[in-house]
């Protein structure tokens, strides 16, 4: 089996010796788009990201260039940019591969978009287990200051900008971009009510602008190469291309890039090796990341990796963390085991979202023991009601999705549980 | 730095007051409470490891902040250790993505090898054995973190010959 040759936006230079340094970056026209950017106007530089389509590749998919266009023109308070590097979605892992082999494409793409919304100060949030990874970015970030890219009159323009790294500690919910200018504030992590929301109000209450690694990674080749270009890449609303983080149950687990659009079945076939005993073996996927809905053998077959297609699946494309089930997996073993990761994350602010994740993790925990009573099957339905929307922020919608849907998708096997007291797999 | 914390409290190095000072040269002067995390992270580095109630007390006096306020954040985020750990922090990540690739058995493994259950230190002090949850590194599962470092594709038999080798 042929590998496909990817098209490489993000990932242009990670497979090059030495890519996170600044020489190699520089070697392969590095921070030349951002010079070409700061020769132009601000709103040309949000007009071209508008124009690409990209969306935020942090999971919520919402469209960078009109979260941009939000940051009010006239403030009184400084504006800042945030860029969320907080890599927490159980199955994603694509950033880390950004951070450490390509930092000098996010800084460039940071200071292409501090400049379009006029920030002059902005962090890099990283998760503190990448502690080594956050060295090679304050590294670059060093590096970027001494060649001119960074500091008060970047590129002899005139404009300033400062960044930093901040380094977290092993939250989850500072991945929700209001718990993370909490924790940025030096604070617990703790989601904010929304309205008001960043763009208006963020850090220290100035106008921010939160977007993931990958999003801002991608700024650079869409100044580059024009908007259009970009948005000729990839499908309808899901324009451009998406790294995929490949994991679980498959022959060559992967970080792969490609078109949005592009099917499950030929990413999981001809990027990322095949399923483990053949596709006629695959039990289950989740799509985008723990939060996500699991797949179906029979909606795998069809479904296309983009934001619209995924969801009319039933799913949703999230932080494209794809998780490959086979057969041989206990379904409600697994979905036990990504409600007892909510239970612990859940950050406690919220009574539905402390209480209910507590509830899901002990009720699929007992079914999974071979302890389960009749009606718990509905309890968690019930549960899932209870949760879902009810909450500061989506993370209790992110501990409910996953159980509903594997509920909807593989009942039988949670009944079979609750009946029979094991697994129908074994 | 505070005349009032006692001589036999733990308290920064002049290399640790350096890097402080760095820290602190990240965030806008009027908002140094944004330092806490960093610094509560300096402080676990240069106190052994953790973060012992004299630690939280000195970095409350170092941060002009009540204690409470820095033993909430913490107390908050999982990677300040509030109890003593060993010299090695072996966490292995069972999360969905590592244990689809058998997580279980390198749990198993190191339990075996260090005749330890997980949550637990060993008699001599140098490994503390946890289950974490995801550390980002799902496709190169199953992967485990010990103090800074990442291993990544490991087997039962790797993560033996990891640990055996740790000086």
């Amino acid at each position: 089996m042929n590998q496909p040759t990817p098209i490489q936006i993000v990932f242009k230079n990670i497979h090059k010796a030495d890519s996170h340094t600044l020489e190699v970056y520089l070697q392969g026209d590095g921070y030349k788009s951002m010079a070409k950017a700061l020769h132009r106007t601000p709103e040309e530089v949000i007009s071209e990201v508008k124009a690409s389509g990209i969306r935020g590749r942090g999971g919520a998919g919402f469209p960078a260039g009109i979260k941009w266009s939000f940051i009010p023109k006239a403030s009184n308070k400084p504006k800042y940019l945030v860029c969320n590097a907080d890599e927490g979605e159980p199955g994603t892992c694509k950033d880390r591969d950004i951070l450490r082999f390509d930092p000098h494409l996010l800084i460039e793409g940071m200071v292409i978009a501090a400049y379009a919304v006029g920030a002059e100060r902005g962090y890099i949030y990283i998760r503190g287990e990448f502690f080594r990874e956050s060295q090679r970015v304050e590294k670059a970030i060093q590096d970027a200051y001494a060649g001119g890219y960074l500091g008060e009159n970047i590129l002899g323009t005139g404009v300033k900008f400062d960044l930093a790294v901040h380094l977290g500690a092993g939250a989850y919910v500072c991945g929700e971009e209001t718990g993370l200018l909490e924790s940025l504030e030096g604070k617990k992590g703790q989601p904010r009510v929304k309205p008001p929301f960043p763009a208006n109000v963020g850090l220290w209450g100035g106008p921010t602008v939160i977007n993931n690694v990958e999003t801002l990674a991608s700024i650079p080749a869409i100044i580059e190469k024009g908007g259009p270009w970009y948005a000729a890449l990839g499908v309808d609303k899901s324009t451009g291309t998406k790294i995929f983080s490949v994991s679980g149950q498959v022959n060559r687990p992967g970080n792969y890039e490609v078109e949005m659009g592009i099917s499950l079945r030929s990413l999981v076939e001809d990027y990322a090796g095949g399923v483990k005993g053949g596709w006629d073996n695959l039990k289950g996927v989740i799509p985008g990341g723990s939060s996500s809905p699991v797949l179906t053998r029979t909606a795998c077959e069809t479904v296309t990796m983009d934001y619209d297609n995924i969801a009319r699946a039933g799913s949703m494309l999230g932080s494209g963390a794809v998780i490959v089930m086979n057969k041989s997996v206990c379904l409600v073993r697994a979905i036990a085991r990504i409600s007892r990761f909510y239970r612990h994350e859940s950050c406690g602010q919220c009574t539905p979202c402390r209480e209910g994740t507590g509830w899901l993790a002990q009720i699929l925990t007992r079914i999974e023991a071979g302890k389960g009573r009749a009606g718990d099957i509905e309890l968690l339905e019930e549960l899932c009601g209870n949760i879902s929307g009810k909450t500061i922020c989506a993370l209790g919608d992110a501990a409910a999705m996953p159980v509903a849907g594997a509920i909807r998708a593989f009942r039988d096997e949670f009944v079979f549980h609750v009946e029979h007291g094991r697994c129908m797999v074994e | 730095m505070e005349a009032k914390i006692d001589t036999t409290s733990p308290r920064f190095s002049p290399e640790a007051l350096a890097k402080a000072e760095e820290i602190f040269k990240r965030y806008p002067p009027e908002h140094r409470e944004a330092a806490l995390m960093p610094i509560l992270h300096l402080a676990q580095r240069e106190f052994g490891g953790w973060l012992a109630p004299e630690a939280i007390e000195y970095v409350a006096g170092f941060m002009k902040l009540a204690p409470i306020r820095v033993y909430e954040v913490a107390s908050f985020y999982t990677m300040y250790n509030l109890k003593k750990v060993g010299k090695y922090h072996i966490q292995v990540c069972t999360n969905i993505s590592c244990w689809l690739c058998q997580s279980d058995a390198i749990v198993r493994a190191l339990e075996r090898r260090l005749q330890i259950k997980v949550g637990e230190t060993t008699g001599d002090g140098r490994f503390t054995l946890v289950e974490v949850e995801c550390l980002g590194a799902c496709v190169n599962a199953p992967m485990l973190q010990i103090n800074d470092d990442y291993h990544e594709n490991l087997t039962p038999e790797k993560v033996v010959g990891l640990i055996d080798q740790l000086p």
